[in-house]
């Protein structure tokens, strides 16, 4: 059954891109990342840019909630602590962006800590009404610790430079954003196919068998809450960096909701997911724009519900995928891929 | 010495009295079962062995080591590990990926390691790999390595969280009703699988079933339980002749 070249063998198997297949369509994304910024609009370069910032987090989101199955609702806080502190550390102690958002990424996932000790005991429900607190808490210390965070008139962080180079267009702020974005999937793509990543899989699907195989649950529920917010943190430094200013109201309740939508709408537990759920979410408001700039001829009041529209799509689209695709545009795409590759033989 | 120990262990859940002075001792290389009827207290005591339960009174000493000043985690390190009654695996998972579970605390990479999966965490995949694929062999799995647990036939997946339990090369193997719910070749293959499991790996393994046909084949000692009190200990032979026995299956 077995022959006798066991390394080679399975080193072939946890290969990270199958088949040469996967590997030229990985190649021509690639290419195209990085044409992309040299033909396109800046406008479309803009959006790129909030999608990267959207997949970080939403990655992050998706280890602690979807691949662990600690729902939070105060991710937002998570990226607030991250966008401050980046923004914090190279405006008043003068530390460039390069060492900034790394620390910025430690400084979440310190937070991250705190936040999973109350965890531990709690489940479900408890965690997300703990975490949504810490949104909160987030928010009320940066509105009142002013002589830190400026209070709400927010705070500026200056552009990344390197030398004399100043990373101030949106053209250039793309590449570190991609570079980011590359090694955030990377990095969570490789701990799901090794012992961390497989325990915190082992944890939400069932805890106690978990425990008797040995697995500690209060150590690795710790470890998802901190990468996660290690994610966020990063996100939000790159905000910080990216924004002329940022305040709280960047990083209200709304935003924790965005994230969870993204998850959902992408799928849960899903790196591919995290993906497309945060492009899908970005995206979505522009999409609402261009539909009611579409018809606002014949309905002028459309565009001052703009507001009013967006929200009720979100809360449409979201309530949809929990009805219709609990796997998300990932269990979609999956779904599509297999009707694929069996066709014309459906049965 | 013998391998476990368990000495006076009672528990009760508010008024359930579940274990009263239970003691029995388990040799090393044995295979031990506990019987009786439904509700005796025999998955009471393995949640006391995992340390799921803490009893109001006893002791378990595995090895010359008190569990009870151990956690549910470190148990497993210790060289135990365990079969569910109903089955515990991770379902949305492939057998491969329980299987290396198994192996989880015999790993060491973490975090870091993993998701830059290069060098020492990829070494140490590829050579625990192959320790759970001798267990695969050894349990005639192969065909179902790649396969989502939740997608396989019931007595498949039983095999399997017998093969996630030795994947963790455990001294004490505790195995909670394995062939319940089998067809009778399923049942005989696990019969089988018992007792190469305790001659090759040398592995003691403590047994609670109902199948009486396999406890009395299979067993080397039988404890039995009724209320949470043990009435009986001995051989096969002499656990079918016990009139105490015989009285509390036959007498309700
Ligand atoms: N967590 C618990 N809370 C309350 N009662 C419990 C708990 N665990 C076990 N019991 C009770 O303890 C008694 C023994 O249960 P146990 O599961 O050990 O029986 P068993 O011998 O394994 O039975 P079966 O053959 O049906 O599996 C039962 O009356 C059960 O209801
Ligand atoms: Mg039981």
């Amino acid at each position: 059954m077995i022959n006798g070249n066991f390394k080679t063998n399975y080193e072939d198997e946890i290969k990270i891109f199958q088949t040469t297949f996967v590997k030229f369509w990985l190649v021509i994304l690639f290419v195209g990342l990085i044409i992309f910024p040299l033909v396109a609009d800046r406008y479309f370069i803009y959006l790129c840019n909030l999608c990267g910032i959207a997949i970080i987090g939403a990655l992050g989101l998706n280890i602690l909630t979807g691949y662990t199955g600690q729902i939070s609702l105060g991710h937002a806080g998570f990226l607030a602590i991250g966008g401050y502190t980046s923004a914090i550390l190279s405006t008043k102690l003068g530390i460039p962006f390069w060492l900034a958002m790394p620390l910025s990424g430690i400084m979440a996932a310190m937070a991250g800590m705190i936040v999973a000790i109350p965890s531990l005991r709690l489940k479900g429900l408890y965690i997300a009404i703990t975490t949504f607190a810490f949104g909160f808490i987030v928010d009320h210390l940066i509105i009142h610790w002013e002589s830190m965070t400026n209070g709400p008139s927010g705070i500026t962080a200056p552009r990344p430079s390197l030398g004399v180079f100043v990373f101030d267009s949106d053209k250039s702020y793309y590449f570190i954003i991609i570079v980011m974005v590359i090694l955030a999937t990377g990095f969570a793509r490789n701990l799901f196919r090794s012992r961390v990543g497989r325990a915190l899989i082992a944890i939400r699907d069932r805890d106690i068998a978990a425990e008797i195989i040995g697995i500690n649950l209060t150590k690795y529920k710790i470890q998802a809450f901190s990468i996660s917010s290690f994610y966020a943190g990063i996100a939000g430094s790159l905000m910080a960096h990216y924004f002329d200013v940022i305040t709280f109201e960047n990083f209200t309740l709304m935003l924790s909701i965005q994230y969870l939508a993204m998850i959902i709408v992408g799928g849960v537990g899903s790196i591919l997911g995290s993906i497309y759920g945060a492009i899908f979410i970005t995206l979505l408001p522009e999409l609402i724009r261009l539909l009611t700039d579409l018809f606002r001829q014949e309905y002028p009041s459309l565009t001052t519900r703009f507001a009013d529209l967006k929200s009720v799509t979100f809360g449409l689209i979201i309530i949809i995928f929990l009805i219709f695709g609990p796997k998300g545009l990932y269990g979609v795409w999956r779904d599509i891929k297999v009707y694929w590759k069996n066709w014309p033989f459906t049965y | 010495m013998p391998q476990l120990v368990v000495k006076d262990l009672s528990i009760n859940f508010g008024g359930i009295t579940a274990l009263v002075n239970v003691s029995f001792q388990v040799e090393k290389g044995e295979i031990f079962s506990i019987i009786g009827p439904n509700g005796a207290g025999k998955t009471t005591i393995f949640n006391c062995i995992n340390r799921i339960y803490t009893p109001h009174r006893g002791t378990i000493l595995f090895q010359d080591q008190d569990l009870l000043r151990y956690k549910p985690f470190e148990v497993s390190k210790l060289g135990i590990a365990r079969a569910f009654q109903n089955i515990a695996l991770f379902e949305n998972m492939t057998v491969l990926e329980n299987l290396l579970l198994g192996r989880h605390h015999r790993m060491k990479s973490g975090v870091m390691a993993g998701g830059i999966f290069w060098g020492k965490a990829k070494r140490e995949e590829l050579s625990h790999r192959k320790r759970v694929e001798e267990i695969i062999d050894f349990l005639e799995i192969e065909a179902y390595r790649y396969q989502i647990v939740k997608t396989l036939p019931y007595g498949i997946q039983k095999r399997v969280e017998l093969a996630r339990a030795l994947c963790m090369d455990p001294f004490l193997l505790l195995l909670d009703e394995p062939v319940s719910g089998m067809n009778v070749e399923e049942t005989e293959d696990t019969a089988r699988f018992i007792l190469d499991i305790n001659e090759e790996l040398g592995t003691t393994i403590v047994l609670v079933e109902h199948d009486m046909r396999v406890v009395m084949d299979v067993s080397d000692r039988i404890c039995v339980l009724n209320f949470g009190e043990k009435i009986a200990e001995g051989r096969p032979q002499e656990i079918r002749n016990d009139p105490l026995v015989i009285r509390a299956y036959l007498g309700k």
